[in-house]
């Protein structure tokens, strides 16, 4: 099964390739990998997807924590979450085809975010069946996708769950007592934006 | 400041620490932080072996107290460094110089890996300057090395070294213990900075929240204790890690529970107790073994059911309820599924259940396990008559009389190491020193001289085989030139012994590859200036150990054994735990019991 780890390391030289040698130690292949900035100075986000059996996830995050430099572990694909995954795609496209594609982009809520003469650039964001919907629809329209880059899943649990790690380094925003949360909270919350449109 | 005139004393320059260093803060090169770090850090050993890109550090050597123990080749460094932590339960550590320097570690940094040694390796790396040059010498160790480490670093500012060795002295100790690495730029050593080893000072060990076998497991576990008609407890070298020896024998002793050994944890539960069954697994006597598939219930300490010690996963131990302690929540369910995962400090963790143990009668258990045992007991080997052959199990049975079980034995891998396990009854813990979890062969003689120099008090033995010996014998002339003395036994059978019992069983005796020609190893301990004897029988093993004993220096005696001699019993790889290979009957060391 797939599952989606959210990885919280230090921002140091030399991180990612543990990160990574590790999956690779395990013998688990990394379906896609993104790494960004947090809310903490001098702490990245790092969303690693894998593909491997279900009871095999507990071991995948206890050998991330023991990595130096790796603050937190979360197996988010276990919990309610969002999931996004931001795609470009560059169409060949002219005159006679651009008022369709527009539609078209209506329709998956992409936007357009490069016109040239024969070619535009779409930015969609959204799940990863929406995204191959997408791309369906325009090779079964006879498009021809010139060039495409996915980022990879990037996801954060709902509600006010937090890393206790971030909470230990000093984040002291005020939370919601999750005793009384619980009952407001539904696991399996809608996610709205996917409901909105799915071609 | 830290300054003195070189002390030539036997090879030996411990000055007096100047500790006004550690008090304010002090310019010093990155080289001489290196060793004001190590001091602070309480080495006053380190072995190692100079080069280009580590020079500086080998010039600030005379301004500190530590002594250098200089190798014959960098895996002998690690290895010692090994040795030397895994007597002494104190951080090793190694020293080399960049390159070939650097690789050569490799191999003893793995070994120390899989057996979660304490251990930090220093290397010289080539100026941060040509750093991705491929420059002469140039190795991206850090890189090689990432897998086979707990952690490592690359340290290019000299501001930076005592942070990082610091921080690697924290990283091997806590936890689950492993070795760390320590690359440092020639430009880093060279260049000075404020040496403040306070401020240096890491961030303490905090345990993951994970860390925490919570009270609901903890009640779990004493109620499967409490209902447990034949428990059994898997004991780990993580006793010794966790320094639960004490806690683990009153659990045993409290509870009427029999102990089974790892090989690691051979040390960590005395051999002469009466509850100890011995060791588990693949050469494992047939009791303990049967004992383990029979359990109703096993509580693993710091032991990670290694597949030498389970065989096939599908028929482990098929009724037994588990309770696995252990520090690293990564071994929680990797083999064997947990019915309690208890992640944590094995002492803290039976610290807390032994006031709450329930009382039980465990005269039934026992009972049926000693029964086992009879007719699969080894005969007493010391009593059997002389049959003009010199078997192994002799000279390390012999070897454990005279010496009282009492030495630090120091193996090497193969059938001697299984025959030692076997026949040198261990009641003190960390006197067994061996390769387990990578089975690294030229393992013994380095560990070896890490041990006397750790625990320079202590009687050193070392049982090699005629293999593994020569692919370290080199380290003869470190031991010469350090003037240590340390028994050696080489358990000589002209094959790579392990491997041709395999090809006895399992490749219809096609002995390819196997049959060993030796030196004459008597004749190069005296090129070595060592003195050393040929043993042949059976009648000379004994005086032969006495004299090795009683000869003021290092002594090598070259046991010429039995050749197509076997470790019984035996578990093929991939069988069940009781599908044994028994000893024949016609090995005249054995029981007369064949079947089952």
């Amino acid at each position: 099964m797939l599952h989606t780890f959210v990885a919280l390391v230090e921002d140091k030289t030399g991180l990612l390739a543990r990160v990574t040698s590790l999956f690779r130690r395990l013998n688990v292949n990394i379906i896609s990998l993104t790494v960004g900035g947090t809310e903490t100075a001098g702490v990245s986000r790092t969303t690693i997807v894998a593909e491997a059996a279900e009871e095999r996830a507990p071991r995948i995050m206890a050998s991330l924590y023991k990595l130096e430099g790796v603050l937190d572990v979360d197996d988010v694909g276990r919990h309610s979450a969002v999931i996004r995954e931001l795609a470009m795609l560059k169409i060949a496209a002219d005159q006679s085809t651009r008022s369709d594609l527009f539609q078209l982009a209506e329709v998956f809520r992409a936007r357009i975010v490069d016109l040239a003469p024969e070619s535009m650039m779409m930015e969609i964001t959204g799940s990863a069946s929406k995204i191959e919907g997408l791309v369906q629809i325009l090779l079964q329209g006879n498009y021809r996708i010139l060039e495409m880059a996915r980022t990879g899943r990037m996801a954060m649990r709902r509600g006010h769950h937090a890393s206790r790690v971030l909470e230990a380094l000093g984040d002291t925003s005020p939370r919601i007592d999750p005793k009384t949360l619980s009952g407001t909270l539904k696991r399996e919350a809608p996610d709205l934006l996917e409901d909105e449109n799915h071609a | 400041m830290i300054m003195d005139k070189r002390e030539k004393e036997s090879g030996n320059h411990r000055n007096s620490p100047d500790t006004a260093i550690y008090t304010q803060p002090t310019p010093l090169t990155g080289a001489e932080t290196v060793w004001a770090t190590l001091v602070g850090e309480g080495v006053r050993d380190v072995f190692g072996y100079p080069g280009g890109a580590i020079l500086p550090v080998y010039d600030a050597l005379r301004k500190f107290p530590v002594r250098h123990i200089l190798v014959r080749h960098e895996q002998g460094s690690a290895h010692m460094a090994d040795g030397y932590a895994r007597a002494s339960g104190r951080v090793g550590v190694a020293m080399a110089t960049s390159g070939p320097g650097a690789t050569n570690l490799v191999t003893g940094i793995a070994t120390a890996m899989l057996d979660s040694i304490p251990m930090v390796c220093i290397t010289g790396q080539v100026s941060s300057k040509v750093l991705g040059t491929d420059a002469f010498q140039e190795v991206d160790i850090t890189g090689i090395t990432l897998p086979i480490t707990k952690h490592n670093f690359l340290v290019r500012r000299t501001e930076d070294i005592a942070p990082a060795l610091r921080e690697a002295f924290r990283i091997a100790q806590s936890g689950r213990p492993g070795p760390v690495l320590v690359d440092i730029t020639k430009d880093a050593q060279q260049n000075s900075a404020i040496f403040d080893f306070a401020a240096a000072a890491p961030q303490p060990y905090r345990p993951h929240p994970m860390l925490s076998a919570d009270s609901t497991s903890i009640r779990e576990a004493l109620e499967l204790l409490r209902t447990a008609k034949r428990p059994v407890i898997l004991a780990g070298q993580g006793i010794l890690h966790s320094g639960a020896m004490e806690q683990v024998r009153a659990l045993a002793e409290r509870a009427q529970i029999p102990v089974a050994c790892t090989l690691l944890g051979l040390t960590a539960f005395p051999a002469s107790h009466p509850l100890n069954l011995g060791m588990m697994g693949m050469h494992g006597e047939s009791w303990v073994n049967h004992a383990i598939q029979q359990a109703d219930l096993l509580i693993a300490c710091g032991m990670r059911f290694d597949d030498r010690v389970t065989g096939s996963l599908s028929t482990y131990a098929p009724n037994a309820k588990k309770i696995h302690i252990e520090i690293d929540p990564a071994e929680i369910n990797k083999n064997v599924r947990a019915d309690v995962g208890l992640i944590g400090d094995l002492r803290e963790i039976l610290e807390t259940m032994l006031p709450r143990l329930p009382g039980r009668d465990g005269a039934a258990w026992l009972h049926a396990i000693s029964a086992m045992k009879g007719d699969a007991a080894v005969h007493d080997i010391q009593h059997l008559p002389d049959n003009g052959h010199l078997y192994a199990a002799h000279v390390i049975n012999d070897i454990w009389r005279v010496t009282k079980g009492e030495a630090i034995v120091v193996t090497d891998v193969g059938q001697h190491q299984m025959w030692e396990a076997q026949y040198y009854k261990h009641d003190r813990p960390r006197s067994l020193i061996t390769s387990g979890g990578l089975g690294t062969m030229g393992f013994a003689l380095p560990a070896a001289i890490g041990a006397k120099v750790a625990c320079p008090e202590k009687e050193v033995w070392v049982i090699a085989g005629d293999g593994g010996f020569q692919m370290t014998s080199p380290e003869l002339a470190t031991i010469v030139q350090e003037q240590l003395k340390i028994n050696i036994a080489i358990v000589n059978n002209g094959y790579l012994g392990m491997v041709r019992q395999w090809q006895e069983k399992f490749y219809d005796k096609n002995y390819e590859g196997t049959p060993l020609l030796s030196p004459d190893f008597v004749k190069l301990a005296d090129a070595h200036g060592i003195q050393g004897t040929h043993v042949r029988h059976r009648a000379e093993v004994i005086s032969a150990v006495e004299t090795a004993r009683r000869h003021p220096g290092t002594f090598l005696i070259d046991f010429h054994v039995e050749q197509e001699d076997s470790v019984y019993p035996m578990i093929a790889p991939g069988a069940a735990l009781h599908e044994m290979i028994r000893r024949p009957k016609q090995n005249p060391l054995v029981e007369t019991a064949t079947e089952d």
